[in-house]
């Protein structure tokens, strides 16, 4: 079962290397990890999506190691999720119209173009990274790159929210 | 002559006088060289030992014998790595401790210069913290909260690297605070719902087990223990690491609990309706088969580590707090009861307790002119020094019967490697103790085996003038293996003999700038045993030559269950 964990840490040398030590020391798996700083000088933010069948002793764990000052699980119902992905496309001239209309449907971005490819931008929830990749797969996918899942709580009624799930 | 710059060195000096450091254990060599300059003019004294590991273990000896924060000091690659291992042995025993490690200079490090190594990357795994100082002006605070992660919360070791270059770079001293640890709050007092929540269950139950960890002698709280205990009128069971926590001959003592402790602790556990785990961490050298544990039993689960309430068993009362500190809200919940109603007699329990006693004692025998037990040679030490000591212990069967064999009467008075089964162990955490506590007995129960792992730091102890006492028992091999190799392998014995003869102990002992003694037979124990009391400006070995094939019982062979105790060899 995927569960997002969001650590806030001291922004020190070795703070990552202690997180993910404390995960192969312990046994448990990272699925995906994004970090960076937050908007409080000295604290950087870790999204960490892990692979676990609970998640009480990974907390506590965590919260063992000196420099994390906060840790924060956050359920998928209130759960502002976003991921940045980068996909190289398959493409010739014949072809680019098709994959700009897709791409468009997507809110993704073309960031580079050859003769024989594109490369677009996508971000958003992984559901929305997924059905875009669906779609552009048939052209064929040269190289693809995710940056990792960044999240933050909710704080609006979900179904009120204007984006509703898209971000 | 120009008057020299106040480094990184003098700064480090100054925030271990800061700290109150009487004492340190430690080797030079090439990075931390600057550093063992300001050492000729600071009050502390530095034991300087054979080998770095001695080193370590001399500093937890010193720790665990005081409760305070034991320093190691050592040098760059060779000197940081073997320090890992008493690192990992303070780490599994929750004890104080700074290691200092010297460090290339930052310039170097990365490009595998002369003795270097990744020491706080290795130590990672082994510390509860690590620091590398890159500037001088940061060691104020990075010493202070070292000394302070160590000693506070979950007491454990703290590393802290340091580059020559930094140990060289003028600097300044100032004050420092702990404001560098927001992620650092240790809860302390355990939450009042809780608190009373535990004492309905202990009040209720009606075969309670107070089963005490080491956290009570880290915690200080053998007198709240103690009390507590009457008070709710329950039967104690102490772990390896806690052993004279509560007095072996008080009335509700039952002993050791475990794959070797005595069949009242081990069974009181099995049968028990609720186990209050105080300073304890279900330990698998306690529990057996974790599924086959205490199967009767709701537990109340107090400790100052919330990573260990529920790691591997459920508590369904769980107390967050310092041991002493929750027993004494403990103490005051119940007592404020008593007003209205007296504790629970449980005759019952405490009759089936005491027929346990009777019926499943521990027990060896000692024949006139067999092979000397080391059960009984323990038991004669005791008997001559009436118990009052500090017994050090290395791993193995020695271990266990000292555990067993000698009453305890009070914390501190036991040191020995538990969750990381240290051999080699004894002899430098004894050289600590008595540095601590020079005016006590500190007396070493050590195997062959372990005593050869470490006896260099004999040497150190000579010098020093630290006299310890040191009896090695000496059955010829790695006692506890070959149990396990006569039991579990068919008696197909594979590298667990020593031999006997090798090496000469009382002349290697000698050669040693020691006192060495040999005894081969039962009835010169008590003569040899007041001649090794009689020495007091030298350490003093005493070889005992014992029953090569004496097995250690009672046992729970490993991933069984604690329901089946196996008292002798008769019993598999």
């Amino acid at each position: 079962m995927q569960h997002t964990l969001s650590v806030t840490v001291e922004d020190k040398p070795g703070v990552l290397a202690r997180v993910s030590a404390m995960f192969s020391n312990r046994g448990f798996n990272i699925h995906s990890l994004a970090v960076g700083p937050t908007n409080v000088e000295g604290r950087s933010r870790i999204t960490l999506v892990v692979d676990a069948p609970e998640l009480e002793q990974l907390k506590k764990q965590l919260h063992k190691l000196v420099n994390v000052i906060r840790v924060q699980e956050l359920e998928p119902s209130d759960t502002l999720e976003t991921e940045v992905m980068i996909v190289r496309v398959s493409c010739d001239p014949a072809s680019r119209g098709e994959v700009t209309d897709t791409a468009a449907l997507f809110a993704a971005r073309m960031i580079d173009l050859s003769p024989r490819s594109m490369t677009l931008e996508v971000s958003g929830t992984p559901e929305h990274l997924a059905s875009f990749l669906e779609h552009v797969r048939p052209y064929g996918i040269i190289e693809l790159v995710k940056s990792g899942r960044v999240a933050m709580k909710r704080l609006s009624d979900a179904s009120a929210s204007p984006i509703g799930g898209r971000a | 002559m120009t008057q020299q710059p106040f480094t990184g060195s003098n700064s480090l000096f100054r925030s271990l006088e800061h700290e109150g450091v009487e004492q340190i254990f430690g080797i030079p060599g090439g990075a931390i060289l600057p550093a063992y300059d300001p050492l000729l003019d600071s009050p502390i004294r530095h034991i300087l030992a054979r080998h770095e590991q001695g080193a370590g273990h001399m500093a937890e000896g010193y720790a665990m014998a005081t409760g305070r924060v034991g320093v190691a000091m050592a040098t760059s690659g060779p000197g940081a790595t073997n320090l890992i291992t008493p690192l990992q042995n303070a780490k599994m025993d929750s004890t104080p401790l700074v290691a200092i490690t010297g460090q290339v200079g930052t310039a170097a490090i990365g490009s595998d210069a002369f003795q270097e190594a990744y020491t706080t990357g290795l130590a990672m795994h082994c510390t509860k913290h690590s620091y590398l100082v890159t500037d001088a002006d940061e060691l104020p605070a990075v010493i202070h909260e070292a000394f302070h992660l160590a000693s506070t919360g979950r007491p454990g070791p703290v590393l802290v690297d340091i580059p020559k270059n930094v140990l060289n770079q003028p600097t300044q001293w100032s004050e420092p605070t702990l404001a560098g640890l927001p992620g650092y709050k240790p809860t302390k007092e355990g939450h009042p719902k809780q608190i009373r929540a535990a004492i309905e269950l202990i009040e209720s139950a009606e075969r309670p087990v107070l089963y005490v960890g080491g956290g009570v002698i880290n915690a200080g709280a053998s007198a709240e223990l103690a009390e507590f205990a009457v008070a709710v009128n329950a039967p104690v069971v102490t772990t390896l690491m806690a052993r004279g926590a509560f007095p072996d001959n008080h009335p509700l003592a039952l002993g050791m609990p475990g794959m070797h402790g005595t069949y009242p602790a081990t069974t009181a556990i099995q049968n028990a309706d609720l186990l209050v785990s105080l300073g304890a961490r279900f330990d698998d050298r306690v529990t057996g088969r974790v599924d086959a544990f205490a199967p009767h039993a709701k537990v109340i689960h107090v400790d100052v580590d919330p990573a260990e309430i529920g790691k591997v068993r459920n508590a369904e009362v769980p107390i967050v707090g310092d041991a002493r500190l929750v027993l004494r809200a403990l103490i005051d919940r119940v007592l404020s009861l008593r007003d209205a109603s007296d504790a629970p007699r449980r005759q019952k329990w405490f009759d089936q307790l005491d027929s346990w006693k009777t019926t499943h004692p521990l027990s060896y025998d000692q024949e006139p002119d067999g092979p000397i037990k080391t059960q009984h040679f323990i038991e004669r030490l005791h008997t001559i020094t009436n118990g009052e000591a500090v017994i050090v212990a290395g791993v193995g069967q020695h271990q266990m019967w000292a555990s067993q064999f000698w009453g305890f009467s009070r914390p501190r008075s036991w040191i020995n490697s538990g969750g990381l089964g240290t051999m080699g162990f004894a002899v430098p955490a004894a050289i600590g103790a008595k540095t601590a506590r020079p005016d006590d007995l500190v007396y070493a129960l050590d195997g062959d085996g372990c005593f050869q792992m470490t006896f260099q730091e004999l040497i150190t102890a000579s010098t020093e003038g630290i006299p310890i006492k040191v009896a090695v028992f000496n059955n010829g091999g790695y006692g506890m293996v070959k149990q396990w190799q006569n039991l579990f392998y068919d008696g197909r014995l594979s590298a667990t003999d020593l031999g006997t003869t090798k090496p000469d102990y009382p002349a290697l002992a000698e050669a040693m700038g020691c006192v060495g003694l040999r005894v081969t037979h039962a009835d010169q124990i008590d003569v040899t045993i007041e001649k090794s009391l009689s020495v007091n400006d030298r350490p003093v070995v005493v070889e005992v030559v014992t029953d090569r094939d004496e097995m250690c019982f009672p046992m729970v062979p490993a991933g069984g269950s604690n329901d089946d105790v196996v008292m002798g060899p008769e019993d598999l």
